[in-house]
């Protein structure tokens, strides 16, 4: 308690425990193609927080719905390790909600063209899972997740497929990628918005708003979190630093 | 694939309503006799019943907080509230959307004013015809108020969207599976207060900003209708229209 009293008083006097700006993010790491049995991955550190994405690829049915397109699956684990207040077994609501906002991104700006995923329509496409395995946790999971999804899925490859069955050990494809969704989640605490937050500024802050945007700057996914509210104009000057903070991780990944 | 159909025509959605028109909302009072406080909230067919218990002592016990009340939300949509069937029990879209309602709900009451109790809310969803979590909210909220929590103010929900190009309030179901953006709303409207905010689908910031204030004149008027049905809390069935 008194620890989240110093981050706010901190942060109401316009400072942050580490000295960075309100807008600024802590160094980014990012590797990819670092699991040779997987058919694309990454690490990703965001200060001390790390998380894996794992990206492997199967043959499946499509839904009744999408005939035509292949599958998008995405889970999320917090590892016991990653932090003494996560706990060990099934996915938990925090776990649930990280993997279905990095789903909603992912899904939501066509980043994937699924399409290019079928192979034959009503009977065979291909299924792509997405796992995200949070090793540490220090603060600002769902931009790191998204940021390490999007690095993962730019380095996938598709295995080769004969007779019914896949060939693992031999890729021919890439993953068609046409778009790179990035979260930036802008967090509250009195009337100061920030980025990027430490586990300690995390713990302490009143809300959060995770705004993904994409290539033209438009928005593709919402999601607000925590017990606090956003004013409208909160919410507006939310979405402005989120397009211009994302615009600049986005280059992060264009070589 | 078919080709695509057209959801507005002559400025009419294929429901018949206006593009910034709700659907018809109805609420009950207190349907469930065995409950502290209980709602049911209709947008059109859409179809929530809450259902509160408590303050109680929080069980198990390790749960319980020295200082506040913890509240536990559960959503679940019934199986036969859809087309196809949906599997009975705790989906994960049910457990986050259990999350952010319990969230919006969290910071209107006063849980610190029941230490060691726990709170809980119960919303089934009979019938899904889109805009379930804000019918959720709504009913939960009304609940909450009869059951006699002591709460800041009401918290009222409503979705907007985008269809065919232009934006829309209340979506309906063959608008989200057909539409292109889907937002759900909850605020303490006359505050501008945002308690919760799912969007999926690709907006300008514009789009955005005008999505947003129709959603609070969408949440006034649930706002409104939340508040004669707890003041008429001894008549049954009221319309509100």
């Amino acid at each position: 308690m008194s620890n989240n009293n110093y981050v706010k008083n901190l942060i109401e006097s316009g400072m942050r425990i580490d000295n960075r700006k309100f807008d600024e993010f802590r160094e980014i790491e990012i590797k990819t193609n670092i699991i040779d049995r997987a058919e694309g991955s990454s690490i990703i550190k965001i200060g001390n927080t790390q998380i894996i994405v794992g990206v492997k690829l199967s043959v499946g049915e499509p839904f009744p719905d999408t005939p035509d397109e292949g599958i998008l699956i995405v889970n999320a684990e917090f590892s016991p390790a990653a932090s003494p207040s996560f706990e060990a077994g099934p996915p938990d609501e925090n776990a649930i909600e990280l993997a279905r906002v990095v789903d909603r991104a992912i899904r939501e700006s066509h980043c994937i063209d699924l399409k290019k995923l079928c192979i034959v329509p009503k009977e065979k496409v291909w299924n792509i899972n997405i796992d995200i395995q949070v090793i540490d946790f220090d603060g600002n999971l769902i931009d790191a997740a998204c940021m390490g999804t999007v690095a993962a899925l730019k380095t996938t490859k598709i295995p080769k497929y004969e007779n019914d069955e896949v060939d693992y050990e031999h890729r021919e494809g890439e993953l068609p990628l046409v778009d790179l969704p990035i979260y930036v989640t802008i967090y509250k605490i009195g009337d100061k918005l920030f980025v990027d937050p430490t586990k300690e500024e995390e713990e302490a802050a009143d809300a959060r708003i995770s705004i993904a945007t994409i290539q033209d700057g438009k928005i593709c996914a919402i999601q607000k979190g925590g017990t606090g509210y956003f004013t409208i104009s909160e919410i507006e000057r939310a979405i402005e630093m989120s397009i211009i903070i994302g615009e600049n991780l986005r280059n992060l990944f264009k070589h | 694939m078919k080709e695509k159909e057209k959801l507005i025509i002559n400025r009419k959605r294929l429901d018949g309503r206006d593009l910034y028109e709700m659907r018809k909302i109805e609420i009950q009072i207190n349907p469930i006799k065995n409950s502290m406080g209980s709602a049911m909230f209709k947008f059109g067919k859409t179809w929530a019943i809450a259902a509160t218990h408590g303050p109680r002592a929080a069980y198990p016990k390790w749960q319980q907080n020295p200082e506040f009340s913890i509240l536990k939300t559960r959503y679940m949509m019934l199986p036969f509230s859809t087309w196809e069937r949906s599997k009975p029990g705790i989906s994960r879209r049910s457990i986050e959307i259990s999350k952010v309602v319990n969230d919006a709900l969290s910071n209107v009451i006063f849980l610190e004013d029941y230490p060691k109790t726990m709170i809980d809310v119960f919303i089934d969803i009979i019938e899904a015809d889109a805009s379930t979590r804000c019918a959720a909210l709504n009913a939960a909220s009304i609940a909450l108020a009869l059951a006699g929590v002591p709460l800041k103010d009401i918290v009222s929900s409503c979705s907007v969207g985008k269809i065919d190009g232009e934006i829309v309030l209340d979506i309906a179901g063959f608008e989200d599976n057909y539409g292109e953006v889907d937002c759900a709303v909850a605020m303490i409207p006359h505050e501008e207060k945002v308690l919760l905010l799912q969007m999926d689908g690709i907006v300008t910031k514009e789009e955005f900003k005008k999505m947003i204030m129709l959603a609070k004149e969408g949440c006034l008027k649930v706002y409104e209708s939340q508040k004669t049905a707890i003041k008429q809390a001894f008549t049954n069935i009221i319309d509100i229209e």
